[in-house]
C-alpha cells in the first residue's frame, strides 16, 4: 500500500484489505484484475489496489490458507490465476465479519452521539 | 502491444526467486497490467497514455519487490545444489539427500553394488567390533567391577595355583587393600527328592563371595559368617535359574529344604538368574566354611578353588600385590612346611576372564579394519567411475552458477548416504553374523553371551559410516572439483584423463595390497592350525571319549565297597559292543585337567618342605587305560589288574619324567616317594609323554613329568575323594558318542542314581585346546575371502571400464592392424601391472604386519615364504582372471563399430 498517499482511504486499507479480498471471492473464485476493479467499481474509486500491493496481498492470504490460487485455461482466452475461498479461509472471513461490524457498530453509536450532542 | 514481462522480471530480480515461481507471479502480474492497458484504451486513452497510467500500477520501483519479499522468503527459492553458494544450509542438506536418493535410484545396479560393498566391510566390522566391545571394552556385570581382583598362589612351577583354606582365611584377615576376598570351589551335587534326580552344578563359597561382587538376593538372604563354619547347619542359596527351572520361582521357597548329595540343606536365599560368574550360572551355592574333611582345613593340602578380591577403594593392583606379597612371606615364615615359597599373583578379574584372547581379537579388529577399507576403496573406484560419467553434469552445473565446493558437497552427500545405506544393511549382517558365529562356535570367547549390539556399537557403526562415506566420497569429490569446465562440455561427455585412470589404478593397487596382507595372515593361521593338527599329542584322541560319573552320595562307604563299585562299573562297560577299553581315571586329564604330586626319589634326602619337592602331574589309572588313551608303551610294562590293593604299590613314569630324573639310567625297578600319597612306588613302565597343557603349550610348561598311578592302590585316605564322583575314559571301535546311549542305560541299571555328566569326545577336547585360535583362523579366512572377492571385483570393475573407455582407442589400434592377442596383452597387462604393484606393496606391509600375531603362530615363523609366495601367486592368479572378460571383449572389438561412435 502506498505510504506516501494520505488519503483517508489508506488508513482504511490497511486493516480491511484482507477482509474485502476475502469477502470478494466468498461467492465465487475471482482472479486478481477482477478483485481490483470490484474494489474499485464498489468503492466509487475511493479504495484502490496497486499491482504492487494487491499481489504480494493475495499470495500472503494463500500462503496462510485461506486462500486457494489456481491457473485456470478457459477456450480462446489467456489462462488466468482464480483465487477461491478456503474452508480455513471462510472461518477468518466470518470472524473478521463480525469483529467489524461490532466495530462499525461502535463507532456508529458513538459518532450518533457527538451528532446529537452538537446538534442539541 | 507493450511486453510487461521483462520490466516485471526486471524488478523481482533482486528477490532471487526460483525460476518457475518468478515466471508464475510474472505471468499473472502481466495479466494484470494487460487488462487495465487493454480498458484503458477501451475507455478512449491514447496508447501512449494508457501505457503511462499502466505502468503506474508498479509505482515506485522497488515497490514489488519489497511487498514480495516477506512472503516468497524461504518459500520458492532458487534450488541451492543447481545454484551458487550460499542459502540455508540445513535446507541445502535436505535437498542434497532428496537429490543424492534420486541419483542413487537412476542407476539401481551401482547403488546396489556399492550399498553391499559397503554392507560387507561395516557388517563385518561391526560385528567384530561388537564382540570387542562385549569382552574387552565393556566392564564385567558387577558395580564397581574394575575393583575386582582375581586372586591366586604362586609355587615354584606355577604362576596361578590355588591355596589352602586356612592360608585363605590368613589372607582374608590380614589383607589391608581389599574390603572383602572370597574363596569358591566347584561343586557338583546330586540332588534328589523333588522328581527326578539330577546332578546340579554348585559352588561351595565363602560366606562373603555374594558381598564381594556386589550381587543382591532376589529372595532371602546371602550366607552370614555364623553359616560358613564346621557344624552349622546345613543352609543352600539357590541360583536364579534352577529356581525358575524346578521351583516355578516359587516365592515362598526360603526355609523349605532340598536334599543334595543325601543331605538335606534349608534354603536361605535366591540370587537373580541374570548372575554369571565367569561366563557360569550355578544351581546351587553353600557355605564353604562347613567341609569338614580334615584335609581341607590342613595347610599342606590344597584342594582346587578360586579366590576373588574387591580392592578398597582408591588401592591400586600393585599396591595391593605388594600387601598380599608382605602376608604371604609372614605365612612362609610361620609355616614353612606348608608355605614356604608360596607367593600371591593377583590379576584384574576382567583379565583372568578375558584372558589370552585380547591379541586374537587385536588382529582381528586390523584384519576387519583392511576388509573396510577395501571396501571403500572398491566404492571409491565405482563413484570414481562414475563421476567420470558425470562430469558433463558436473561441468553444466557449474556453468550454471555452482561452486566447486557445492558440488563436492553435492557428491560428499550423496556417498554418505551410500555408507549411511550399507551400514545399516551392515547392522543388519553383524547382527545375524554375530549370532551365527557364537552360535556355532560355543566355548571359544569368554564373555560371549555379553556380546550384543548395544548403543556403543550402533555409534560405532555410525561413525565408521560416516568416516568411510566421506573417506570414499573425498577422492571423487576432490577429483571432479579439478575438472577442466570448458573441455568437458566441448568434448561432449566422453569424460576423460588420464589422472583418473591412475587414480583408479591406485586404489585397485591399494585393495590388491591389502587383500593381500588378510590372505597372508589367514594362510598363517591355516598353516599354524595345520601344525598344530599334525603335533602327536602323545595319546590317541580319536575314538576316545571322556565323561565324569557321579556316584551317590556315600560318604560313609568304605574303600572296599568303592574298589567294588568301580569293578562292577568296569565289567559293565566292557560287556557294551563297541567299547574297546575302558578306565576309570582321577587327577589329570590331558587339557581338561591338571593333578600334581610331590615326591622325591628313593636314596636321596626327603626336602624339608613340599615346594622344595620335585612335582609331577599325575594321572590315576586302570589297566584299560593305556589303550583307552592311546598313549604308547616305551619300556617295562603298563599297569596290570594285578596292581590292586593287596600288591606293592608301582607306578609307570613318562619319558619326560626318565629323561629328567634318571638322565642315561633304566628307570625300572627304581622307587620314588609320593609324598602326598605317602606311599613308596616301584617304577615299573616308560610311556610316551602326553601333551597334558595343550598342543602347542606343553614345551613351554614347567611342568613335564608326568606319571601313571593303579587306581586301585589309592592310599585308604584318599579313597574317599574317589567315592562320589569319578572320570572315565573309553575307547570304541566307531564314532564313541554313538555308544553313549548304552553307557547310560549301564549306569543306570547299576545305580538309578548313578549320573553321568560333562561328556566330551578327546577330539573335542584336542580342539578346545586352541578354540580361540580356531576362531581366530575362521574368522581371518573369511575375511581374507570376502577381501579377495572385493579385490576381485574392484580390478574386474576399473578394468572393464577402463576397456569401455577405451573402446574407441582399441578400435584404431585394431584398425592400424594391431592382432587380437596384443589387444589381450594390453589389456591382461593393465590388470597385471596394478596387481603386482599391489602385490609388493602388500607383501611388504605384511612383513610388517605379520609380526603383530606372532605369538599366535604355531610351527610356521610371521615371514613364512611359502605362505607370501602362494598368496601373493594366487592374487596375481585371480587378478589376471578377473581381467580376462574385458579383455576378451577388448579382442572384439569391430573396429568399424567402435570407430563409427565418433
Amino acid at each position: 500500500m502506498d505510504r506516501a498517499a494520505s488519503t483517508p482511504a489508506v488508513e482504511w486499507k490497511k486493516s480491511s484489505a484482507e477482509l474485502l479480498i476475502l469477502s470478494l471471492v466468498e461467492t465465487r473464485p475471482r482472479h486478481g484484475y477482477e478483485i481490483s476493479k470490484l474494489i474499485e467499481q464498489r468503492s466509487s474509486g475511493a479504495v484502490r489496489f496497486h499491482v504492487a500491493s494487491l499481489y504480494p496481498l493475495l499470495y500472503r492470504l494463500e500462503r496462510r490458507g485461506w486462500l486457494h490460487g489456481r491457473w485456470v485455461e478457459k477456450s480462446r482466452q489467456r489462462r488466468r490465476r482464480y483465487y477461491r475461498l478456503t474452508p480455513q479461509g471462510r472461518r477468518v472471513l466470518a470472524s473478521q465479519l463480525r469483529g467489524w461490524r461490532e466495530f462499525v457498530h461502535g463507532i456508529n453509536r458513538i459518532t450518533r452521539r457527538i451528532t446529537e450532542t452538537e446538534n442539541a | 502491444m507493450p511486453e510487461w514481462k521483462p520490466e516485471i522480471l526486471r524488478r523481482l530480480a533482486p528477490l532471487k526467486l526460483a525460476p518457475a515461481r518468478e515466471a508464475e507471479i510474472a505471468e499473472e502480474v502481466a495479466h494484470h497490467l494487460e487488462d487495465r492497458y487493454q480498458e484503458l484504451l477501451s475507455s478512449g486513452h491514447t496508447e501512449n497514455a494508457s501505457f503511462r497510467t499502466t505502468m503506474e500500477e508498479l509505482q515506485g520501483e522497488d515497490l514489488l519487490a519489497r511487498g514480495l519479499k516477506p512472503v516468497e522468503r524461504n518459500l520458492h527459492r532458487q534450488p541451492i545444489a543447481l545454484g551458487k553458494g550460499g542459502g540455508n544450509f540445513l535446507g541445502g542438506i535436505g535437498q542434497d539427500v532428496r537429490y543424492a536418493f534420486r541419483m542413487l535410484a537412476k542407476s539401481p545396479a551401482f547403488a546396489a553394488i556399492a550399498i553391499l560393498t559397503l554392507a560387507i566391510g561395516i557388517g563385518a566390522s561391526t560385528a567384530l567390533f561388537s564382540v570387542v566391545n562385549g569382552v574387552l571394552l565393556n566392564p564385567l556385570p558387577y558395580p564397581h567391577a574394575s575393583r575386582l581382583v582375581a586372586l591366586y598362589g604362586k609355587a615354584p612351577g606355577y604362576d596361578q595355583t590355588p591355596i589352602a583354606y586356612p592360608n585363605f582365611l590368613d589372607w582374608q584377615r590380614d589383607t589391608h587393600s581389599f574390603s572383602s576376598i572370597a574363596l569358591y570351589h566347584n561343586e557338583d551335587y546330586n540332588f534328589t527328592g523333588t522328581g527326578e534326580a539330577e546332578r546340579v552344578s554348585g559352588y561351595m563359597i565363602s560366606a562373603d563371595f555374594f558381598e564381594t561382587l556386589g550381587v543382591k538376593s532376589v529372595l532371602g538372604r546371602m550366607f552370614r559368617a555364623d553359616d560358613d563354619q564346621v557344624g552349622a547347619a546345613p543352609v543352600v542359596i539357590l541360583g536364579g535359574g534352577f529356581w525358575e527351572r524346578r521351583f516355578g520361582s516359587s516365592p515362598d521357597i526360603i526355609g523349605r529344604s532340598i536334599n543334595l548329595n543325601g543331605t538335606s540343606y534349608a534354603i536361605v536365599g535366591v540370587i537373580p538368574s541374570s548372575f554369571r560368574f565367569y561366563g557360569q550360572d550355578r544351581d546351587v551355592y553353600t557355605p564353604i566354611g562347613q567341609w569338614n574333611d580334615p584335609s581341607f582345613h590342613d595347610r599342606r593340602t590344597v584342594f582346587s578353588s578360586g579366590m576373588v578380591g574387591r580392592l578398597k577403594a582408591g588401592v591400586t593392583l600393585s599396591q595391593a600385590k605388594a600387601d598380599m606379597e608382605g602376608i604371604a612371606r609372614n605365612l612362609a615364615s610361620a609355616y614353612p612346611e606348608a608355605d614356604k615359597g608360596i607367593d600371591a599373583t593377583l590379576v584384574s578379574m576382567k583379565e583372568d576372564i578375558v584372558g589370552n584372547v585380547q591379541p586374537f581379537l587385536l588382529v582381528l579388529l586390523v584384519a576387519v579394519g583392511f576388509l573396510l577399507l577395501i571396501a571403500c576403496a572398491n566404492v571409491a573406484n565405482l563413484l570414481l567411475a562414475r563421476s567420470m560419467g558425470r562430469s558433463r553434469e558436473f561441468a553444466i552445473r557449474e556453468a550454471l552458477g555452482a561452486s566447486h565446493r557445492r558440488v563436492m558437497r553435492q557428491l560428499l552427500t550423496e556417498s554418505v548416504l551410500l555408507a549411511g545405506l550399507g551400514g545399516a544393511l551392515g547392522l543388519l549382517f553383524a547382527f545375524w553374523g554375530t549370532k551365527a558365529v557364537l552360535g556355532t562356535l560355543p566355548g571359544s570367547l569368554p564373555r560371549a553371551s555379553e556380546v550384543s549390539l548395544d548403543p556403543r556399537v550402533l555409534l560405532f557403526t555410525l561413525s565408521v559410516s560416516l568416516f568411510a562415506g566421506i573417506l570414499f566420497g573425498l577422492a571423487p569429490a576432490l577429483k571432479t572439483s579439478r575438472v577442466n569446465l570448458q573441455e568437458v562440455l566441448k568434448e561432449g561427455g566422453r569424460g576423460s584423463s588420464g589422472a583418473r585412470h591412475r587414480l583408479q589404478g591406485i586404489f585397485v593397487a591399494v585393495e590388491v595390497a591389502m587383500a593381500l596382507v588378510l590372505l597372508v595372515g589367514a594362510g598363517l593361521m591355516i598353516r599354524s592350525l595345520a601344525a598344530l593338527w599334525r603335533v602327536n599329542p602323545g595319546f590317541n584322541p580319536s575314538h576316545a571319549i571322556t565323561f565324569d560319573l557321579s556316584l551317590p552320595a556315600s560318604s560313609t562307604a568304605s574303600s572296599a565297597e568303592t574298589r567294588a563299585r568301580l569293578r562292577h562299573f568296569d565289567d559293565k562297560m566292557h560287556n557294551i559292543p563297541g567299547v574297546q577299553a575302558v578306565s576309570v581315571t582321577l587327577g589329570s586329564r590331558p587339557m581338561i585337567h591338571n593333578s600334581s604330586e610331590p615326591f622325591w626319589i628313593e636314596g636321596q634326602p626327603k626336602p624339608a618342605n613340599l615346594q622344595d619337592m620335585h612335582q609331577a602331574m599325575f594321572y590315576l589309572a586302570e589297566s584299560g587305560f593305556e589303550q583307552a588313551m592311546g598313549i604308547t608303551l616305551e619300556r617295562g610294562r603298563f599297569i596290570t589288574p594285578q596292581d590292586n590293593e593287596h600288591s606293592p604299590v608301582v607306578i609307570v613314569i613318562d619319558d619326560v619324567f626318565a629323561r629328567t630324573y634318571f638322565p642315561h639310567q633304566n628307570p625300572i625297578g627304581k622307587r620314588i616317594n609320593l609324598a602326598g600319597f605317602d606311599v613308596q612306588a616301584e617304577i615299573v613302565g616308560v610311556v610316551g609323554h602326553i601333551k597334558q597343557w595343550g598342543l602347542d603349550a606343553d614345551a613351554k610348561s614347567a611342568l613335564e613329568a608326568q606319571f601313571d598311578y593303579p587306581f586301585m592302590q589309592l592310599p585308604e585316605k584318599l579313597m574317599p575323594l574317589a567315592a562320589d564322583s569319578v572320570a572315565v575314559v573309553l575307547r570304541t571301535k566307531g564314532d564313541p558318542t554313538a555308544v553313549m546311549g548304552s553307557v547310560r542305560r549301564a549306569v543306570e541299571e547299576i545305580d538309578p542314581r548313578e549320573v553321568i555328566y560333562d561328556v566330551e569326545t578327546m577330539d573335542e577336547a584336542v580342539s578346545n585346546s586352541f578354540a580361540a585360535r580356531r576362531l581366530s583362523m575362521i574368522l581371518l579366512s573369511v575375511f581374507a575371502a570376502l577381501a579377495l572377492v572385493l579385490a576381485c571385483v574392484g580390478i574386474y570393475g576399473v578394468i572393464s571400464y577402463l576397456v569401455g573407455q577405451r573402446t574407441h582407442e582399441i578400435g584404431v589400434r585394431v584398425a592400424l592392424g594391431a592382432q587380437r592377442r596384443d589387444i589381450l596383452q594390453l589389456v591382461l597387462g593393465h590388470g597385471a601391472k596394478m596387481a603386482f604393484l599391489g602385490v609388493t606393496i602388500g607383501a611388504a606391509a605384511a612383513l610388517g604386519l605379520t609380526r603383530l600375531m606372532a605369538s599366535q603362530l604355531f610351527g610356521v615363523t610371521a615371514h613364512d615364504p611359502l605362505t607370501f609366495t602362494g598368496v601373493a601367486a594366487l592374487l596375481m592368479l585371480v587378478a589376471v582372471a578377473a581381467c580376462y572378460m574385458p579383455a576378451r571383449r577388448a579382442m572384439r572389438v569391430d573396429p568399424m563399430v567402435a570407430l563409427r561412435y565418433e
